[in-house]
């Protein structure tokens, strides 16, 4: 390109802010459009078909027997509802252990001790998943150190570890927003440190709370590999979706069970919407 | 007499190797309108953290109404903060905000809106309940900080530069506003603000601060027309200094003098002086014309410059520029200078 016409691309950019917004979302936005919805809507659309029961090929028909099965049988019910409270568990973990850990690393460390905190929480992100897995699954085993065994409760507290810097990074970062003289100014109109907390601190940092909430809540509903570590026998959304995927070859009932923690968490962001959260966030 | 309002006895902060405050000692009177005036980093904010209780000092006490209240916490003391950038709650609305020290102290609900409604009236606010702080301009979220804080009637109302972030005009009207609201309630003002005019036009007594430390306190007038110090001297008004041989040669006496701009008369070289005034002769190095009044520097034969402002009572612009290279006299009042320390 030569250099004046360059010149006169850069004028025209500057002139017509619509276009360059435009040109800069594209890249997102095209990702968004094809990669994700895209993704979504072939996902609800193969779980509209079927497989022949004796060759095992698709069918390429429109049927709801999926969902009708997955609405009827007992078994899924009971998994979707045990898959909702482990990431409801997880949460609650997760928010009871990250919001004093923030509230420290924001509000009372000197800034040099801040950063290294903050690279304290980001390091366990630096190692493997299945490497920190494991390691709970040595831990908690019954001739482990902990010696726990295995099952729900030693996944919710495997997942709750893993999950922890995913709340604790959005909580910290909406604290540190915070100005220390809103806490100095309820002080000094006669607040002691509980009520600072419940009527300042807790109100300005909830929409961070619930952004923090939206990932370890996610995260949990989706995951299948802890539970196989650290799960014993039990089963969660996301083993149902894996095993309908490998060992029973059932792609469109795979799709279908894959819809549900998708729906969940359409329901949990509308009933986040209402509190008005997302306004702030 | 009763206790002081506020008593500071030897009070001192260090933060690490920073000496913030270096040892202030203070007593501000009931229903006083003090000024803590002073260029930044000179600790004015740090006295007023320690008095409200943000800061504990690293020695030296601090006393509210005579009880000794070093050890206590901000809610335990009996004095409300108007902060720098205001501390409004972003989540509640006016009301909320000033009903909210009130709530703490369990107020009835009647009371609380009683009085929460009152003080919105006396800082005219009235029908700006409902709003959020950030549905505001500057000037009402100020004046609802002021609100917040004098609706729990504290014994002493801290203000920390309250109206910095305003623009000029607004600034003037808050500072006469301010002056009457107190004069109304009667509380004690304690008063930061860097701007010495501002210091000097609102406030009953000033403390000029330096380096941590007080360099002197005393009324406006006293502080602007016999300031202490040189460094008092040149941070309230314009710095006019006498000293060394000049000081020798022109009044006959050793040390240091002051005399403000607008004691100066410039005259002809050959004007007749008379026994209660000193005179200095010198040329004129710069005239700068500024509507009601034109500032000449003299550079002083006996070395040293000083600053005249004289009144353009009969003069004009053209009057006065060509005066540059002239020779004058500067004459003055015996009784307007006064000797400071260096
Ligand atoms: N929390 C703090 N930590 C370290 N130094 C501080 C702190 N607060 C104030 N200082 C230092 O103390 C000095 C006085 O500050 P301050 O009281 O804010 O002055 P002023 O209000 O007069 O501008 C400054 O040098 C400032 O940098
Ligand atoms: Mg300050």
């Amino acid at each position: 390109m030569t250099r004046a016409l360059r010149r006169r691309l850069a004028a025209f950019l500057h002139r017509h802010a619509g276009v360059r917004l435009s040109l800069l979302l594209s890249a997102p936005m095209l990702w968004l459009g094809v990669a994700y919805l895209g993704a979504l809507a072939a996902l609800f659309l193969s779980a509209l078909w079927s497989t022949d029961t004796f060759t095992g090929d698709l069918v390429k028909e429109v049927t709801w027997a999926n969902f009708q099965e997955l609405l009827t049988a007992e078994v899924y019910r009971t998994i979707t509802l045990r898959s909702v409270g482990v990431a409801a568990a997880v949460t609650l973990i997760d928010l009871v252990i990250a919001f004093p850990m923030a509230f420290a690393m924001a509000k009372l460390a000197s800034p040099r001790a801040q950063r290294w905190l903050v690279i304290a929480v980001l390091t366990p992100l630096w190692a493997s998943y299945l490497v920190k897995a494991y390691a709970w699954r040595v831990l908690l085993s019954s001739d482990g150190v902990l010696g726990w065994g295995y099952g729900l409760t030693a996944t919710v507290i495997t997942l709750s570890y893993l999950w922890l810097p995913y709340m604790i990074l959005p909580i910290y970062a909406g604290l540190e927003r915070l100005p220390n003289s809103l806490l100095e100014a309820a002080g000094d109109l006669g607040a002691r440190g509980w009520r600072t907390f419940r009527t300042v601190v807790w109100p300005l940092a909830f929409p961070a709370v619930i952004a923090g909430s939206i990932f370890t809540f996610s995260l949990s509903l989706g995951d299948y590999i802890t539970v196989k570590i650290v799960g014993g026998r039990s089963q969660l959304i996301g083993n149902v979706v894996y095993d309908n995927i490998g060992a029973a070859g059932n792609l469109p009932f795979a799709a279908a069970v894959a819809t549900v923690p998708v729906v969940i968490m359409l329901v949990y962001l509308a009933a986040v919407r209402r509190t008005g959260a997302l306004e702030n966030l | 007499m009763s206790d002081p309002a506020v008593r500071l006895c030897g009070l001192r902060k260090s933060f690490g190797g920073v000496h913030a405050v270096t040892g202030v000692d203070l007593d501000i009177a009931d229903g006083e309108f003090f000024a803590m005036l002073g260029p930044s980093g000179s600790g004015k904010t740090t006295v007023l953290r320690m008095i409200a209780g943000f800061e504990a000092p690293t020695s030296g006490t601090v006393e509210l109404g005579g009880a000794d209240v070093t050890r206590l916490a901000p809610f335990e003391r009996d004095v409300n903060t108007v902060f720098q950038d205001y501390a409004l709650f972003p989540h509640m609305d006016v009301l909320g905000n000033v009903e909210y020290g009130l709530r703490v102290k369990r107020v009835p609900r009647a009371e609380r809106r009683g009085r929460a409604l009152a003080a919105l009236a006396s800082v005219r606010l009235e029908g700006y309940e409902r709003r959020r702080p950030g549905q505001l301009s500057g000037g009402q979220r100020q004046r609802v900080a002021l609100a917040r804080a004098l609706v729990n009637r504290p014994r002493v109302l801290l203000l920390d530069e309250p109206l910095g972030a305003l623009d000029l005009k607004l600034r003037e009207e808050m500072q006469v506003e301010l002056k009457s609201i107190q004069r109304e309630v009667g509380i004690t003002f304690l008063f930061v603000t860097h701007d010495q005019e501002e210091a000097l036009t609102m406030s009953d007594r000033v403390a000029v601060f330096n380096e941590g430390r007080i360099e002197q306190v005393g009324t406006p007038a006293e502080v602007y027309e016999r300031p202490a110090t040189a460094f008092v001297a040149s941070f309230v008004g314009t710095s006019n200094l006498i000293s060394g041989e000049a000081a020798q040669a022109v009044l006959g006496k050793e040390g240091t003098f002051s005399v403000r701009p607008e004691k100066l008369r410039v005259a002809a070289l050959g004007d007749p002086v008379d026994g209660a005034e000193h005179s200095a002769t010198g040329t004129v190095s710069e005239v700068v014309y500024a509507g009601p009044a034109t500032r000449f520097v003299v550079e002083l034969d006996a070395g040293g410059r000083l600053i005249a402002l004289q009144q353009n009572l009969q003069v004009s612009s053209m009057d006065v520029t060509g005066l540059r290279g002239t020779r004058v006299r500067l004459v003055w009042q015996r009784r307007h200078e006064f000797a400071i320390v260096p």
